[in-house]
């Protein structure tokens, strides 16, 4: 019996869509940003500064470039899990602020009380910063029933992982966005392993773009490592949520170079496998290949903006180190509005 | 000869509008016929009917307001009954007089005191007595609850294992270490991030005869799967009249973590104790964890097992017995003393033995006691010190609202008001969701200082 898929599975573009000078510059600036940054973390974490749990977005920098980079900054909402530095950071928040919330200090940009997993920011779009997986996918789609609601033209853009993938809510979630036809783009951050759990080993079916096929859910498979890529199919997701047409599934086939969190055995996958990634895939290095090779910067240029982002990093993780922790009042704060 | 009775559209429904008759007197009628409309404020329904025969008498009139539940609105003459056999007047009574509950109904809707019987008493047994002489192994918390584990699976074949990398990665807090090597894939199992769905799986096949021990890689996301432990788990025993049972194992690290914020930092004792059918184990203790998860395996009932992820590096002695399973159900006397009572479980206790330290080192004769099972909770240990004592300190990392110490402080207060000679007083978690900030954390838990302090209030010192 012949049966018809319901969803179309889009191939990647065979011919890689081109940034311009621009635009490569812009994305090799996120990105190194985002990758300084995280090592900085990293190293405060080891230094007792950062507690709790760390989760570092090396290695899948281009994934929130790229697609930040296709949407309506300020316009459209964000909402991603507990890996959510790199974000912000794309967002355009303060990393001074994204930095003292990882060290719990009252300048923080949940004022010291949220830490790692939970920040926000109401005038970037931000919704978090979810620690619970699964979670953000429904909130995801209540930020797009919002834009519909208020017919302002903005799109969400929903990010959980491979094995946040497998949760009851994300299906419930997708039966109602496109039942609802609801402006949201769900970006499944595809990097292979949920915690020390490869993907083969925890779902029935790893094409993750086509788990939208049973609600018509049309999905496309992305290389996450090229940001150019990222962006083109983020563009055309976006288009399609904002022109009224429903929800779009981008999988964004990516990597983690560090373990999960901060302590992970690393016993899962292979030295090699990282090492390879980190070699041939590497998304900064693609970018700062092509910004050389077409003669746009020098190697001193790229210097130059190195330099320029260690001072920024520095900056938060100085401001982050000396900013006083929260008063002991602010226990008592936030908790509910008095009416 | 059949009556056709008002009906009812719900069970709260006592009255409604006979609003249209579809049927005439002499009409012949079979079952399913249409006979009348009735509304009432949220609902219309068509009447129909279920005998066969002719219409001898519509009894309310169309547009009548009000008409009772259960009044005869028609009567039908049956095939071959005569008209005249029956007449109407004395089949069909008045409207006014039928009532409108019949009268056992009636006292069932405002039971008295004394209808209800009373609930049956939990008697828990006393922990076995130790053999002259046993060894006492020095070991984690951690290592206990392996132990445990390890010892059911080579005990009983029904036992197996699931939750989130409890196999290959040996654990996110390796309490399944070595497992998947002893008892393979088979039993050792491990999941996708899919609390709700393999919880739920798990009670099917608890349902089906099996032991499942199902491992929340803590009780934060154990929230994903809490309608399936309640509703489905809970509940099946008496839900099947006592035919299908759940004997199944829910276990993870509860409770304050360090430095995890909100969503990944809290206590679900009272949750959970909240809620019959369930059985709720928290120990604190590597010998407790150990006797008490073994039992927990070995019961036939769902068991919720609270552990608690910064005592599973602390050490304790643990008897080197063949078969060490302690009773469910039954609080363990840490210190005894005379002047105040202290109650306590899981990571509670750690501040209670601190304080206890303290005071008795001040002169405060002070009895600890480790309630271990949270439900059954064991009142007539915490009942029996406090007629004792006179006084009583609660100690728990949770919310203070419907929490652990506010039952004690009920029940103590229902069983032992006379004996009281201080309020009773809650040492609990603040009022917060926790903060992530290192400062803040640290004020919304409870501390040592806070136990002394509350004794020494109940004390009047
Ligand atoms: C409901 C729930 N279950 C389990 C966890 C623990 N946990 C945190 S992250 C994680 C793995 C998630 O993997 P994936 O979705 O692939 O995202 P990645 O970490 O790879 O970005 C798990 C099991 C959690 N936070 N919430
Ligand atoms: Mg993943």
């Amino acid at each position: 019996m012949a049966r018809k898929a319901t969803a179309t599975k889009a191939q990647t573009q065979p011919n890689v869509p081109q940034f311009s000078n621009e635009q490569d510059l812009e994305a090799f600036r996120e990105m190194l940003l985002i990758r300084r940054f995280e090592e900085k973390a990293g190293q405060m974490y080891g230094m007792g500064l950062i507690g709790g749990f760390c989760h570092l977005y090396i290695g899948q920098e281009a994934v929130v470039t790229g697609i930040t980079m296709a949407s309506e900054k300020g316009k459209d909402a964000q909402i991603t899990g507990y890996r959510d530095h790199g974000h912000m950071l794309v967002m355009g928040l303060d990393p001074k602020g994204v930095m003292a919330e990882l060290t719990g200090r009252q300048g923080g940009l949940s004022k010291g009380k949220g830490g790692s997993m939970h920040m926000f920011s109401n005038e970037h779009k931000f919704y978090g910063g979810n620690g619970i997986v699964g979670a953000q996918v429904s909130l995801g789609a209540g930020l797009a029933f919002a834009a519909k609601y208020r017919g302002d033209g903005s799109v969400s853009l929903a990010y959980f992982g491979d094995g946040a993938a497998n949760q009851g809510q994300v299906y419930e979630t997708f039966n109602m966005a496109k039942l609802w036809k609801l402006p949201v783009v769900f970006i499944i951050e595809n990097n292979k392993y949920a915690m020390g759990t490869s993907i083969e080993r925890a779902a029935a079916t790893t094409d993750f773009s086509m788990r939208g096929a049973s609600f018509d859910i049309p999905g496309e498979q992305v290389d996450g490592m090229d940001v150019r890529m990222v962006y083109d199919a983020a563009q055309r997701a976006i288009e399609h949520a904002r022109s009224g047409k429903g929800p779009f599934i981008l999988e964004m086939l990516t990597y983690r170079y560090r373990g999960h969190s901060m302590s992970d055995p690393a016993k899962y996958r292979s030295k090699d496998e990282v090492t390879k990634y980190r070699q041939e895939r590497d998304p900064i290095e693609q970018v700062r290949a092509r910004l050389l090779e077409n003669g746009v910067v020098t190697e001193d240029d790229i210097k130059k903006i190195e330099t320029e982002i260690r001072a920024i990093v520095t900056e938060a993780a100085d401001f982050a180190t000396n900013d006083p922790e929260p008063d002991a009042s602010e226990l008592w704060t936030d908790i509910t509005i008095e009416a | 000869m059949p009556q056709i009775l008002m009906p009812a559209l719900s069970p709260t429904m006592e009255e409604g509008k006979l609003a249209k008759w579809l049927v005439k007197v002499g009409d012949s009628v079979k079952s399913g016929d249409v006979l009348a409309e009735i509304e009432t404020d949220k609902a219309t329904m068509e009447v129909e009917s279920v005998d066969e025969g002719v219409v001898k008498e519509l009894l309310v009139a169309e547009g009548t307001e009000g008409v009772k539940v259960n009044t005869p609105i028609a009567l039908i003459l049956a095939d071959g009954e005569s008209a005249g056999a029956a007449p109407v007047a004395q089949t069909a009574p008045e409207p006014a007089e039928a009532p409108l509950v019949p009268a056992e109904k009636a006292a069932e809707a405002a039971p008295s005191a004394a209808a209800v019987p009373a609930a049956p008493k939990f008697e828990a047994q006393n922990d076995p007595d130790l053999p002259e002489g046993v060894e006492m192994v020095e070991m984690t918390v951690r290592q206990a609850l392996n132990e445990a584990m390890a010892e059911e699976l080579r005990r009983d074949k029904d036992v197996f294992i699931m939750g989130e990398e409890v196999a290959e990665y040996q654990g996110a807090y390796k309490i399944t270490q070595g497992l998947l090597q002893e008892f393979g894939p088979e039993r050792v199992i491990d999941t996708p991030i899919t609390e709700h769905g393999f919880a739920g799986l798990a009670v099917g096949a608890a349902f089906a005869g099996l032991k499942p021990v199902v491992e929340f890689m803590t009780w934060n996301f154990g929230m994903q799967a809490i309608d399936q432990i309640i509703n489905s788990a809970a509940k099946q025993l008496y839900m099947s009249g006592g035919q299908v049972t759940a004997p199944m194992v829910f276990r993870g690290p509860n409770g304050a973590a360090a430095r995890v914020a909100a969503q990944h930092s809290q206590d679900f004792s009272a949750w959970y104790s909240h809620v019959p059918g369930l059985t709720v184990i928290a120990p604190y203790s590597a010998a407790d964890a150990k006797g008490l998860l073994k039992a927990a395996i070995r019961s036939p009932n769902p068991v919720i097992f609270l552990e608690n992820e910064i005592l599973y590096g602390s050490t304790g002695l643990v008897p080197k017995v063949d078969d060490f399973v302690l009773p469910i159900g039954k609080a363990r006397i840490a210190r005894k003393g005379a002047d105040v009572t202290i109650v306590s479980f899981s990571m509670g206790m750690r501040y209670a033995t601190q304080a206890t330290e303290k005071l008795v080192a001040a002169g405060v004769d002070v009895e600890l006691i480790d309630l271990r099972t949270l439900r059954p909770l064991d009142s007539d240990t915490v009942i029996e010190s406090v007629k004792k004592t006179g006084r009583l300190v609660t100690v728990e990392e949770g919310w203070p609202q419907g929490g652990i110490g506010a039952e004690l402080s009920a029940r103590v207060m229902e069983q032992a008001f006379d004996y009281l000679d201080a309020p009773v007083l809650r040492v609990t978690g603040k009022d917060v969701p926790m903060p992530y900030a290192a400062n803040l954390e640290k004020l919304a838990l409870p501390n040592v200082g806070e136990v002394v302090q509350a004794v020494k209030t109940v004390c009047y010192k």
